[in-house]
């Protein structure tokens, strides 16, 4: 039984990390219509500047902090204006494509920048342990799930309770209401992707001590948070939460008690169960689409 | 006058690529692991093995001729290592080193072996050499030879009863864990827990989990050098407090780099070490760390030592032939003395395998101790 809640608990400490991944992807899907597949490579680069700015003699907090103003102008800020705005009025396959190529082209960027292999990255948690009824949890986890957690609620009070947050949900429910509401529907759709940005710092600085950081560090975040999200339910918020957590600990589980060999599949098989019985996610909503 | 400058530019004309055609530099192929799960080997394998080049080149060459190393990516995938071998064939290699990896070796000296052309790999797996290919050479031991030293530690020095065995599931990890299970039932040690882990596996803590509760009294890791990272810290994060033994990939340099803290008390045999007490790996250490900015690891070692078995073995044949290369390589015993970068006296039985001395290394504040050197298992 101990064994099973310390699996559960790293699990779910794995699984917020993936949860603030795909939280950005539901959010940009919702606010902008783009499904971002570089959303991987928005976690990659992240950790490559906090390391950068680490090596320059920045303590991690400060490395974290810079990590987040430029992850602002150019994974916010730059990408919308110079691949979303352009391309979204062709449709959301072109944008597909671009993001696509985007998720290339940053890859092979870093690749020819800090080479192929893995670098190490400082955890902001202390090493260790600590006994709780009986079961072993390490300070990582713990401190994984209190920041990603407070996070996502902030994010979740920041939506509900703010006039701001308010006015970003009514842009993602109806656009043209919103702007006929005197709502600045530009303005919020660039919040969203500050916002986005600013996740993917977190989940880097997160999951970049146990990934390592390395050029294709992505591939995999990025496809369990796109999973995640689509899980939970791409117009759900909370969806993502789930969609993670339930990915992150049922690896844990999987790879444990069945074989390691089985655990990068969980995330799909879930992935076909919900699009087979319940295509709209676990929380997502029907969407009914004008022609 | 006229028609005798006429005469000499003619002259010269016509023995310029005549004396370029004799001095046509020979061309090695390094077929490394530069991306993907296997970069960090096959990166300094690659630079290990340019270096010594380089300085052979400084030095004239080998009979003179110059040496042209053409570096290729496999990204750690078998079929573009075997696809790349192709075409260091087609293209006139004389001698193939690499891949690194024993799942892409296993594939790729098929082509090798049909154009007679030597192949030196970094694997370890001891399936590499036991097929009857003339043409494959190793560069660091078979997993036959550093298992039995391994477990006759755990036995003799950790006192162990029982031990946990963590290994990755590739043609490399199998082999080892085959290999050492053997080896530690010989010696009547108990195998408590047999854990496997993925290729690239990111998360260790199930893995790590299932050793703590085995109860063993020490723990055998081996797995690449990324994972290897990637299991130590989570032991530390989960504080395993047993001895955690492993063998040469362990301590690695790139693995105490990216574990940090977590790498510290780590003990393994190493087959080469960049931290060695003799002064030919001393030397090698400098001329290496002067180059790259970066202290070598293993792999480094393995293809620096290479280029120079190349050197010696084409000098004693007097020719550049692959197919006499291969035999004259097999049974042949290069001293140090004559040729300093094999770095330590090697030996090549019939199969392609070598022998020579090895290490005991222990991580002490970050840095490989070398706290036993063991003979070679031929003994002298």
């Amino acid at each position: 039984m101990g064994d099973f809640v310390q699996l559960v608990v790293s699990g779910t400490a794995t699984g917020a990390i993936y949860a603030l991944a795909a939280l950005g992807f539901t959010l940009l899907w919702q606010a902008s219509g783009t499904i971002n597949f570089a959303q991987g490579e928005f976690v990659m680069l992240p950790a490559f500047s906090i390391l950068w700015f680490v090596a320059a003699g920045a303590p991690l907090w400060l490395a974290f902090l810079l990590a987040c103003v430029v992850a602002m102008l150019l994974l916010g800020v730059g990408f919308k204006s110079i691949v979303v705005d352009p391309l979204i009025r062709h449709g959301v396959i072109p944008l597909v494509i671009a993001t696509l190529g985007l998720s290339i082209g940053i890859k092979q960027t870093v690749r020819a920048t800090f080479g192929a292999e893995a670098h190490p990255f400082p955890s902001p948690f202390p090493s260790g342990q600590f006994m709780l009824a009986g079961i072993n949890i390490s300070y990582a986890d713990v401190g994984t799930l209190v920041l990603a957690g407070a996070i996502v609620a902030g994010l979740q009070a920041f939506l509900n309770r703010t006039v701001t947050g308010r006015a970003m949900q009514a842009c993602a429910q109806n656009t043209e209401a919103a702007r006929v509401l005197g709502i600045d529907v530009k303005r919020m759709v660039l919040y969203v992707f500050l916002i986005n940005a600013v996740l993917a710092v977190v989940a880097a600085l997160l999951i970049t001590p146990t990934y390592l950081a390395k050029f294709d560090m992505g591939d995999s975040i990025g496809q369990k948070a796109f999973f995640a999200a689509i899980i939970g339910g791409f117009n759900q918020t909370r969806g993502a939460l789930l969609g993670g957590v339930l990915i992150g600990v049922l690896e844990n589980l999987v790879g444990y008690y069945l074989s390691p060999a089985y655990k990068e599949g969980v995330a799909l098989v879930v992935f076909l169960l919900v699009i087979l019985f319940r295509p709209e996610g676990l929380l997502g909503r029907t969407e009914e689409r004008k022609v | 006058m006229n028609r005798s400058i006429r005469a000499l530019v003619a002259a010269t004309a016509l023995a310029v690529p005549l004396a370029g055609l004799a001095q046509a530099p020979v061309k090695i192929y390094s077929i490394v692991e530069l991306s993907g799960g296997g970069a960090t080997a096959g990166t300094n394998f690659d630079n290990g093995l340019k270096l010594a080049f380089k300085e052979i080149n400084a030095a004239g060459g080998i009979l003179g001729r110059k040496v042209d190393v053409i570096s290729v990516d496999t990204q750690s995938n078998p079929g573009i290592a075997k696809a790349l071998t192709q075409k260091a064939v087609d293209d006139g290699a004389y001698v193939v080193m690499g891949p690194v990896f024993s799942g892409s070796i296993i594939v790729s000296m098929a082509e090798t072996k049909k154009a007679e052309i030597p192949n030196f790999t970094g694997g370890e797996a001891a399936g590499i050499t036991q097929q009857g290919n003339p043409y494959v050479f190793r560069t660091s031991f078979t997993q036959s030879t550093a298992m039995p030293k391994v477990a006759k530690y755990l036995k003799d020095s950790v006192k162990a009863k029982s031990v946990a065995v963590m290994w990755v599931n590739n043609d490399f990890g199998k082999g080892g864990r085959d290999t050492m299970v053997k080896a530690l039932e010989a010696q009547g040690i108990k195998v408590a827990a047999d854990i496997s882990t993925d290729p690239g596996q990111v998360d260790f803590s199930g893995a790590v989990l299932k050793a703590k509760q085995s109860s063993a009294d020490a723990l055998f890791v081996y797995t690449n050098e990324e994972e290897s990272a990637r299991a130590l810290r989570e032991l530390k994060k989960q504080g395993y407090d047993k001895p955690i033994i492993g063998e040469t990939t362990l301590t690695g340099q790139k693995v105490i780099e990216l574990a940090g803290d977590a790498a510290n008390g780590a003990i393994a045999h190493v087959g080469l070490t960049a931290d060695a007490p003799q002064p030919a790996i001393k030397s090698f250490d400098d001329k290496f760390q002067k180059e790259y900015k970066y202290k070598s690891d293993h792999n480094g070692m393995k293809g620096y030592s290479a280029a120079y078995v190349v050197k010696a073995i084409t000098e004693k044949n007097k020719k550049f032939d692959g197919k006499e290369f291969a035999k004259a390589l097999h049974g042949a015993k290069i001293a140090v003395k004559d040729y300093p970068g094999v770095l330590l006296d090697v030996s090549f039985d019939a199969n392609g395998d070598l022998d020579r001395e090895s290490f005991l290394v222990k991580v002490v504040n970050g840095k490989q101790v070398v706290t036993d050197t063991l003979p070679p298992a031929g003994g002298k």
